[in-house]
């Protein structure tokens, strides 16, 4: 199973010596070798599936011999093909049959994991797979929208691990599936070095991460050198102990950790299935009540047993049901973890099936806290993010998707101020107020939201009061909902457009819809029957102020400006930040004062917040290579433009 | 409102001059006037609106004629050949909303407008049903222009620009030739220099 074929120039997998050496290499590596076996091994079990069916009554059968006394011999001839072969004395043929075909089996997956590799560059991470159908899959690192560690349980056994990196696109993943788990976190650790765009400085830190690692993997013997028996041995080993000990979070920082206690985590997902029991129990009650009105109608009245039947005939599949929901919703978010690393947020959850989601910054398009009723009395709130998740359609509507958008499946105030300010990190500080105490808490006399007006109620008869947005320089915060609580969060600087729509009826009372525009997910932007000022004034703002913020957001290449920070300032939100907590936070926000007065107004004032982030963005600009030079042509129009258009344009 | 086919000096150039390869094409052959609601309360803002060609009615309606004669001469196949006279009544509905199309399309045309700002596109449409929609030059990922062979004969096409959000998808349908390539280039210019992540 080693190298000695053309395709694969140095395929050495990593000895314990050299685990601190990359992978990213921009040489070609091969996957782990059972990997066939897993991704094959559906197509077996279902083909044992169908002859363990088909000989079911002589299993049956061989099985009760075995347990039962001479006289009481089950006689079976149930004429199937086992009683033709030994009838016809083709015992040795069969056998060397089945065991060609193994033969045969184990060459197609030898061939399929030899063509199967994967290369890291610089600027590029490659899978080509495929034998008569070639497939070469090549995704920018700087497009890179997360990295997802994915050890499903029966590969986690052996300590194997799917490593998929998240594009931007539907259907954009790259997956290399699947790797000894610590050479899939080493991988995941380059593309990430790699994504960040920090080169050399970065580099040392890693390196000197990576030695803490290998030493961690030298004392548990994870990775064995030479051949793959020892391999696989080592990794079974190392699953086996990983199963018990639980995920690994030795890199992260553990007191910024959020963990929720396994007993909420039930409590609240036990609540959300009285749900399902209400639903389920009002089936039952109809099924059972027109059975019993059926039977007394026809002055035939059920019998004991009869009645018994039925009700536990309907009622134990219902039980079933519910368990099983409550059950995979609870098992998914058990272990749940989440934690700040230096390449982003890292998320971990999930019993028997591990997920580790990176989330580097930037990547978050919007967010969302919500708090359904059931939850109000014991003060619990789930947080929910839009993200890139570079699937294909089907498989974005399925539950493991919307898995995926989950940052925290439950937790209290305090858990949701900690993941917001790690999944947020440029919120700035004026904002904070906006999001709890006006936005999720719902309206509070003079917050600046702007709410639906009172002659539009009855498009939202409950919630009318809280329904409106807030603009800020970093985000757009829409609040809706007062049964079920909802505060969207969408950063400008990734913000893809607003739509305004106004129908007659909406025109006759002076009010217009609003959709902001994000990527595919759980959170939808709508707002119906805002004041058609407030209506215009978003659609006005939203776009120089998305401009102004992702000017000010270098997120895409996070690493090189986080190198930068050691040295001189960070040009980014640090300014941002300090001039919204001290120029912005005495006056609220601009938004307050202008929807009275015409175009001239909203566009003046919001004009200083947005210059002095500017200036500082020049000077770091020769340093540093790629995006910067792009940015200084947007900062300068914008302080021109607004005070010159009003005045003489104003029609 | 008015249409101004030079670049107004009160309007602060917010696209370069570079940026900016031929503007004027954009005007030239279009509708004169933008036609909106008379409501006080309808959805307005400040800037020229760039409208599209009177010649996508055109194309629009012969498409509509056509496919009306083969509604009809489906219809009467099925009706005087195989006795099938119901044919009529499906056959009468489909001709009676692709005439009612026909009659609104005029008005319909004359309500789609686009506006280059200077951070954004603003495309809006309808006169009772009216939507604006922008879009930051930044967040484009494709600007793509589509014609028919009918388009193709009456010189107009359509462009469509992508973003990440699969619901922002922009479509200006009528767009002369030349226009359709000077939006697209002015576009994908902008769009260069405000690139962000995504």
């Amino acid at each position: 199973m080693s190298e000695h074929q053309p395709p694969a120039p140095t395929g050495e997998r990593p000895s314990a010596a050299t685990a601190r050496e990359t992978l990213a290499d921009g040489e070609w590596h091969r996957m782990h070798p059972l990997t066939p076996l897993f991704k094959g091994g559906l197509a077996l079990i279902i083909i044992a599936g169908i002859a363990i069916a088909n000989l079911r009554d002589r299993l049956i059968a061989w099985f009760v011999d075995l347990f039962t006394p001479e006289e009481a011999q089950y006689d079976y001839s149930g004429g199937d093909p086992v009683d033709w072969v030994l009838q016809n004395n083709l015992i040795v043929i069969v056998l060397l049959s089945v065991l060609g075909l193994v033969v045969v089996l184990v060459l197609i997956f030898w061939f399929v994991w030899r063509f199967q590799q994967f290369r890291i560059t610089g600027d590029h991470v490659e899978v080509r797979k495929g034998i008569v159908f070639r497939s070469h899959r090549r995704a920018p690192l700087d497009r890179v929208q997360g990295v997802n560690l994915t050890r499903p349980f029966p590969a986690r056994i052996i300590g194997l691990a799917k490593l998929e990196v998240v594009g931007a696109g539907t259907d954009s993943n790259v997956e290399l599936e699947y790797l000894a788990t610590p050479r899939a976190e080493a991988v995941r650790t380059d593309i990430l070095r790699l994504a960040s765009g920090a080169r050399a400085a970065r580099l040392t830190a890693a390196d000197a991460a990576a030695g803490v690692r290998s030493s961690d993997a030298a004392g548990s013997g994870t990775v064995a050198p030479g051949s793959a028996r020892a391999q696989l041995v080592g990794s079974m080993n190392a699953g086996v102990n990983d199963l018990i000990s639980g995920v690994d979070l030795a890199d992260v920082e553990p007191e910024s950790v959020v963990k929720i206690p396994t007993g909420r985590l039930v409590g609240s997902q036990l609540i959300s299935s009285v749900l399902w029991l209400i639903f389920f129990g009002i089936i039952f009650g109809i099924a059972v009540g027109g059975v019993a009105i059926g039977s007394l109608i026809d002055g035939d009245p059920i019998g004991g047993f009869l009645g018994l039947g039925i009700t536990l005939g309907i009622a134990i599949p219902m039980i079933i049901a519910i368990v099983g929901i409550t059950w995979a919703q609870i098992s998914k978010s058990l272990r749940y973890s989440i934690a700040p690393t230096p390449d982003g947020v890292r998320i971990t959850y999930g019993l028997l099936t591990t997920v580790t989601e990176t989330l580097p910054p930037g990547r978050i398009f919007a967010v969302e806290v919500t708090q359904s009723l059931l939850w109000r009395p014991f003060g619990w709130w789930t947080i929910r993010i839009n993200r890139m998740s570079g699937k294909s359609a089907a498989q974005q509507s399925s539950g493991s998707a919307q898995q995926f958008s989950v940052v925290l499946p439950v937790g209290k105030r305090a858990d949701v101020e900690r993941v917001l300010a790690l999944i947020l990190p440029d919120a700035p500080v004026a904002d904070i107020p906006l999001v709890w105490e006006h936005g999720i808490l719902g309206p509070v006399e003079g917050d600046p939201y702007r709410t639906m007006p009172r002659r539009a109620w009855w498009r939202r008869p409950v919630s009318w009061k809280r329904h409106g947005f807030a603009l800020t320089e970093f985000g757009l915060l829409l609040r809706r909902g007062i049964v079920w609580r909802k505060l969207a969060i969408f950063p400008l600087a990734r913000l893809q457009g607003v739509s305004l729509s106004q129908g007659p009826i909406d025109r006759a009372q002076r009010v217009s819809g609003a959709q902001v525009h994000s990527v595919q997910g759980l959170i939808t932007g709508y707002l119906s029957g805002l004041e058609r000022d407030d209506a215009l004034y978003l659609l006005d703002r939203v776009s120089s102020a998305a401009v102004a913020a992702a000017a000010r957001d270098h997120t895409h290449r996070w690493g090189e400006y986080v190198t930068d920070a050691e040295g001189a300032q960070v040009p980014g939100y640090p300014v941002a930040g300090a001039d919204a907590a001290a120029g912005v936070s005495g006056a609220p926000l601009p938004p307050p004062a202008p929807p009275v007065v015409q175009p001239a107004p909203p566009v003046a004032p919001p004009a200083p917040p947005v210059a002095p982030p500017a200036p500082p963005v020049v000077p770091p600009a020769p340093p540093v290579a790629p995006p910067a030079p792009p940015v200084v042509p947007v900062a300068p129009p914008v302080p021109p433009a607004p005070p010159a258009a009003p005045a003489p344009n104003g029609e | 409102m008015t249409q101004n086919p030079e670049i107004e000096p009160g309007i602060p150039a917010p696209l370069n001059s570079a940026e900016v390869t031929d503007r004027a094409a954009l005007d030239q052959g279009t509708y004169p006037q933008l036609r909106t609601a008379r409501s006080e309360a309808r959805l307005e803002l400040d800037g020229t609106w760039h409208q599209i060609s009177p010649r996508y009615v055109v194309s629009q309606n012969v498409q509509n004629l056509i496919f009306i004669a083969v509604v009809l001469a489906v219809a009467a196949v099925l009706a005087l050949v195989l006795h099938q006279t119901w044919a009529w009544i499906p056959a009468g509905v489909v001709v009676l909303i692709t005439l009612i199309t026909m009659v609104i399309l005029p008005r319909q045309a004359r309500a789609i407008g686009y506006m280059l700002r200077e951070d954004d596109i603003v495309f809006r449409k309808g006169i009772l049903w009216q939507r604006m929609i922008a879009v930051p030059y930044g967040r484009m990922q494709l600007v793509d222009i589509t014609q028919g062979p009918l388009d193709r004969a009456f010189g107009i096409s359509q462009l469509k620009m992508v973003t990440a959000a699969a619901t922002t998808g922009v479509q200006i349908p009528g767009l002369t030739q030349t226009a359709a390539e000077a939006l697209r280039d002015t576009l994908i210019e902008v769009a260069e220099t405000r690139r962000t992540g995504l």
